[in-house]
């Protein structure tokens, strides 16, 4: 697994690796971790002429609180994003997602920004990310831009984000008090989920009062249940009231077809997970 | 030399067999501290890389190699029309019948390519980057044929893999036993059950499988000394040096070939490569050493394959659930070759059908058939699995038909401690075994009664998650193989072992073994076993092996053959070394050799204190200053040793499975297994075999396959899709022993190497269906994916036949299934 030849930058500074994508344009890569691009190298799916790795730059990493929402630094690894007290508390969604994401190998070297960026519809960030309506912060030649989430997935292994610019950030917008949990389907531990639901509601009086989804692998990008999450209001968090809303869960998605599952399987697996996803988030049983 | 007095009983070296010793080859290998094939640099060494076709099947119109030769630092690109005759050819050792259909199996192709992944130009460059950069400028022009990739189809000859030989099936062999004088007529004992007994028929998948070892394969050749010395990743050395002798007429005195430590196998390492050849031709093209290594990619995709059979078989009996007879039809896939002993797998499982049952009648019939996918070989166990899986799944089936549990169907047939030694309908003769034992202690330790409540009670409630349990007690023939029997088979080669052991003037030991470890243990448990005999420390005793130039002669490691049938060389050497030194201690001691005992390593004087220890009787030996008239200065001895008899581990193994019914996701609950493998050399070696096997057979039933697209690549051919389960994807086994000493070695061992990975496939998917029967399923096809099971429920709630993908399809239900009661009804206790 020998990749094709390509020469390699380190810039230090966001402005230097913004120049070097200015240079190079199309035939540069954003190296950010390199746990997906890495294997596309080395089996020559890929061949850059330049790989740009954002590993030197600092500024890019770390977890801030910033307000209304928690800002995570594109560079900042899984593991460092996993164990953040303030996602934690104000993100929990994104924590249970990651605790789960790939393996312990990964989750130290992949990095946040990284994942999302290279937006596998498989990958397990997307889907919570959407669903707590997360801001990615995107550096240019010109300056820095905000894209919702719900533009930033625009197709498979496709964003917003353009040619000559990196994302830097993500801004995860405050749901503190609010359940979480990320329900994964997969057959062994370490694969992409053959569908994942990522569920965060916040619950008054034993009453959903307002429910966020997000649906990992269910088609060419994650997905928001918005049938869900209205049906959802005013449902008791039980097995009985949830049943019914979640079975709206496939509305509207195009999961794929492959050895894991054919779609309609993938279908009815998001309806089922996200009842439970719900009813655990909800910190119901069922 | 002075005889010296006795030494306290506690000087005595502990007994070594039995003990827990951690293995000695693990520091070096655990640290890196090792020589892998893959770490050799030779001075000038030139690296390859391989072009492959993309294409099953297609003809090779033209090779541009003009592109790829001016790339930097490339020394050479090759076609097969370049290597002509000096490739060699790659060699079936084992046609399983006279008229079998060989195709001709060069390691280039030269005008044809017969499956996706076969070579058709080598670049020799510098380095492996560089000509991995210049296989990429390599422009093969193909002309697609079409391509037999379905088995049942290509044994229909729909389409031809190698249409010059004018069909796809390769050889049909058979065993009757009626034929054969072990039993009776098998289709007697069918009709007979047709009116009024039980006649079951099923069809079952063995899906096709990777052996997905470790270790990439790897081979460096040096052809700079006066002998081509081969380094490569292989579990048959010398098997390796026998054939590239016998095809590229190199003279076998030659030819050195040595397997340094090598990262797993599992069969698929037991094989000579398209690979090796390559870099045996280029290194002496080129004249310098040479070396060539596997990407993952390549491994998956062009390392031989395992299982992929289609297995039919018709079970009879009468109402009470006695078996009458059995009847097994199977197709093979040979893929695009008939490889090293690829068509001998399915005959190894022909004895084995039968397993633990006295069937009195059996007849057994494979169609080998050639297609247009990477060749099939040996895989953990080949055949025996396939073997297993199949008669313990439809002993299942006779139990739910019967309406008795499992287990007891098995007890109603088995062959029962007192009727040892028994010979088999297949015509073996299992020397020893006691099922009853190995049951009782498992059903003990899993708990199966109180399982069996809690089954009851999921059911009862209509529990979204259903419990199933299952049973496997197998049985297995291992220590390949006497050779008299391997000759009736036609197999290539005999299957002795060769063992040396030497006493060095410092009273160090040194062990040669011809078989040839990848992951086993050997150094470890050889060491243990020298060490008794010759009442030596551990420390003291050195497992040399791998090396031709070392070690001799020997047919290496497969078929669980390593301790019983090297480990009985061993023993054999090593008593011919005692009986020498006894000549030398008698004569020291100015005693009688028929008045010494021998214990803890020394001789001594019997009713006296005189004694002599085996370490300063080799010193003498060295010195030959005073040794017995007439007796050649050497303690060291040989040992070439024909086994008498396979040897037959058993064991039950007892899976409990849970399945939620909504999504159709499996979660193992508990896993038991007794294994009857006799007496054991070392427990914790043995521990590992058995943990790693089952995990392999498991794997086997909920993970992996090996899947083609329609036009036939290789769809899992990364461990993205092709699912290798983790320690975290697997529950703590219980694992425990009953010991039933083999009666055909010395040391009453038996085989464990495939044990786990043979009985543990079945047990886990006679527990997937056990928890789903009550639903009207019958069968879920593996590897049982949760989509798998989830449909198999979905089909059987709407009322459709089980079918389509998810499950394997019945018989003809109007011949099948007359004289049967309706199988649903069939609730297994």
């Amino acid at each position: 697994m020998i990749p094709a030849q390509f020469d390699y930058l380190a810039p230090t500074t966001v402005e230097e690796a913004l120049a070097a994508l200015a240079q190079h344009g199309d035939e540069a890569k954003i190296l950010a971790g390199g746990q997906s691009l890495l294997p596309v190298l080395r089996m020559r799916l890929n061949a850059p002429e330049m790989v740009i790795d954002l590993g030197k730059i600092t500024s890019l990493r770390g977890v801030r609180d910033d307000g209304d929402a928690i800002v995570v630094g594109a560079m900042t690894q899984h593991s460092v994003v996993g164990s953040d007290p303030l996602v934690a508390e104000h993100a929990a969604l994104v924590s249970k997602a990651v605790e789960h994401l790939a393996d312990a190998q990964i989750r130290h070297r992949g990095t946040f920004g990284g994942a999302l960026a290279h937006a596998d519809p498989a990958g397990d960030l997307g889907a919570p990310t959407l669903a707590l309506g997360a801001q990615f912060v995107v550096q240019g030649p010109s300056g820095t831009r905000t894209v919702p989430a719900d533009e930033f997935f625009v197709d498979l292994f496709e964003t917003a984000i353009g040619e000559d610019e990196i994302l830097v950030a993500v801004r995860l917008p405050k749901h503190t008090g609010w359940g979480a949990h990320y329900e994964k389907f997969v057959r062994v531990a370490h694969q992409w989920p053959i569908v994942a639901v990522a569920a965060a509601v916040r619950v008054e009086g034993g009453t959903i009062a307002e429910a966020r989804i997000g649906l990992t692998n269910m088609g060419s990008t994650p997905m928001r249940a918005h049938a869900v999450e209205q049906a959802l209001v005013g449902q008791p968090a039980t097995a009985d009231g949830v049943r019914e809303a979640a079975s709206r869960a496939a509305e509207g998605t195009n999961p794929p077809s492959d050895l894991n599952g054919d779609a309609d399987y993938r279908r009815h697996l998001a309806t089922v997970l996200t009842r439970r996803a719900v009813l655990t988030a909800a910190g119901a049983t069922g | 030399m002075t005889a010296t007095e006795a030494r306290p009983e506690s000087e005595a070296p502990e007994r070594e067999i039995g003990k827990d010793r951690r293995r000695k080859e693990d520091q070096r290998l655990i640290t890196g501290r090792t020589r892998w094939t893959d770490n050799i640099q030779l001075p000038g060494m030139l690296h390859l890389a391989m072009v492959r076709s993309p294409f099953a099947h297609a003809r090779i119109t033209a090779i541009d190699t003009s592109e790829a030769k001016q790339s930097p630092n490339v020394v050479d690109v090759v076609t097969g029309q370049d290597l002509a005759e000096t490739q060699g050819v790659l060699i079936n050792a084992w046609p399983i019948t006279p008229d079998q259909k060989t195709p001709t199996h060069l390691p280039v192709a030269i005008d044809r390519v017969a499956f996706a992944g076969e070579v058709v130009a080598v670049v020799v460059a510098r380095s492996a980057a560089e000509a991995r950069d210049a296989a990429e400028l390599v422009d093969v022009d193909y002309e697609e044929l079409p391509a037999a990739l379905d088995l049942k189809d290509a044994a229909a000859d729909t389409v031809l893999a190698h249409p010059d030989l004018g069909s796809n099936k390769s050889a049909y062999w058979v065993f009757d036993s009626a034929e054969a004088g072990t039993g009776s007529n098998v289709e007697d004992a069918i009709t007979q059950a047709r009116d009024g007994g039980i006649v079951l028929e099923r069809e079952y998948r063995q899906q096709r499988l990777i052996p997905a070892f470790m270790e990439p394969r790897s081979t460096v050749v040096d052809p700079t000394g006066e002998q081509l010395t081969v380094w490569s990743a292989t579990q048959i050395p010398h098997i390796l040096r026998f054939a590239l002798a016998a095809t590229t007429g190199i003279p076998e005195s030659k030819l050195r070939v040595i397997a340094p430590d090598v990262g797993g196998g599992f069969g698929g390492k037991l094989q000579t490569t398209p690979e090796e050849w390559i870099t045996v031709a280029l290194a002496r093209r080129t004249g310098k050493p040479v070396k060539y290594t596997e990407t993952r990619s390549e491994s998956l995709m062009a390392a031989h394959h395992g299982r992929d059979q289609w297995q039919k078989l018709t079970l009879s009996a009468d109402r009470e659930g006695n078996v009458t007879g059995l009847k097994v039809e199977l197709l093979a896939d040979l893929g695009a070759y008939v490889s090293l002993v690829g068509g001998g797998v399915p005959v190894l499982g022909a004895f084995m059908f039968n397993a633990i049952y006295k069937f009195p009648a059996y007849h057994f019939a494979v169609q080998t058939v050639l297609t247009n996918k990477t060749w099939t070989d040996a895989y953990r166990g080949a055949g025996r699995p396939e073997a297993t899986f199949a008669i313990e799944r439809i002993m299942d089936e006779l139990a739910a038909e019967v309406g008795v549990d499992p287990l007891e169907i098995r007890e109603h047939n088995w062959i029962k401690h007192e009727e040892f030694p028994f010979t088999t309908v297949a015509g073996l003769e299992y020397d020893s075994g006691n099922y009853e034992a190995a049951t009782a202690r498992a059903k003990e330790l899993f708990g199966y009664d109180e399982l069996r409540a809690e089954q009851r009670r999921r059911r009862e409630s209509g529990d979204p998650v259903q419990l199933g349990l299952g049973v496997s007690t197998f049985t297995e023939m291992c220590g390949l193989a006497p050779s008299r029997v391997l000759g009736q088979l036609d197999y290539g080669a005999g299957g002795w072992e060769h063992a040396s052991v030497r006493m060095l003037a410092t009273g160090k030991v040194e062990v040669v073994t011809g078989v040839s470890a990848h992951g086993q243990g050997h150094e470890t448990a050889f060491s243990q076993i020298v060490a008794d005999r010759l009442g030596v420390p551990f420390e003291d005793v050195e497992v040399l092996h791998g090396d031709t130039q070392v070690s001799a002669k020997g047919l290496d490691t497969y078929g669980s053959r390593s301790l019983v049938v090297g480990g009985e060389a061993l023993v054999k050497a090593t008593d011919k070394v005692v009986e020498k030194a006894k000549a030398v201690a008698a004569h020291l001691l100015e005693a009688s050799a028929d008045d010494l005992d021998f214990s803890g390593g020394r001789f001594s004087v019997r009713g006296t204190d005189q004694g002599l220890a085996i370490q300063e009787i080799a010193g003498a030996v060295f010195a030959a200053h005073n040794l017995p008239d007439g007796m050649e200065p050497s303690l060291d001895s040989d040992a070439t040793y024909d086994p008498v008899n396979f040897n037959y581990p058993h064991g039950t193994h007892l899976c409990a499975m849970e399945v939620d019914t909504e999504t159709g996701e499996l979660t193992m609950r508990k896993y038991v297994c007794v294994d009857d493998i006799g007496n054991v050399i070392n427990p914790l070696i043995v521990s590992g075999q058995v943990h790693g096997g089952l995990v392999q057979g498991i794997a086997q039933a909920l993970w992996e396959e090996a899947v083609y697209d329609d036009s036939g690549t290789l769809v899992s051919g990364s461990f993205v899709d092709y699912l290798l389960p983790t320690a975290a994807d697997t529950i703590s086994f219980e694992v425990d022993h009953t010991t039933t000493p083999s009666l055909t070695n010395t040391l009453g061992t038996k085989g464990v190497g495939e044990a786990g990975t043979i009985a543990s496939t079945p047990a886990v998917v006679n527990a997937v269906v056990d928890a789903v029967r009550h639903l009207g399923i019958t069968d879920i096809r593996m590897p049982c994916t949760p989509e798998r099971v989830w449909r198999a429920i979905q089909d059987a709630g709407s009322g459709q036949e089980p079918t389509t993908g998810a499950a394997a399809p019945h018989f003809d239900a109007s011949t099948g299934m007359e004289g049967t009661v309706d199988r649903t009804a069939g609730d297994a206790q």
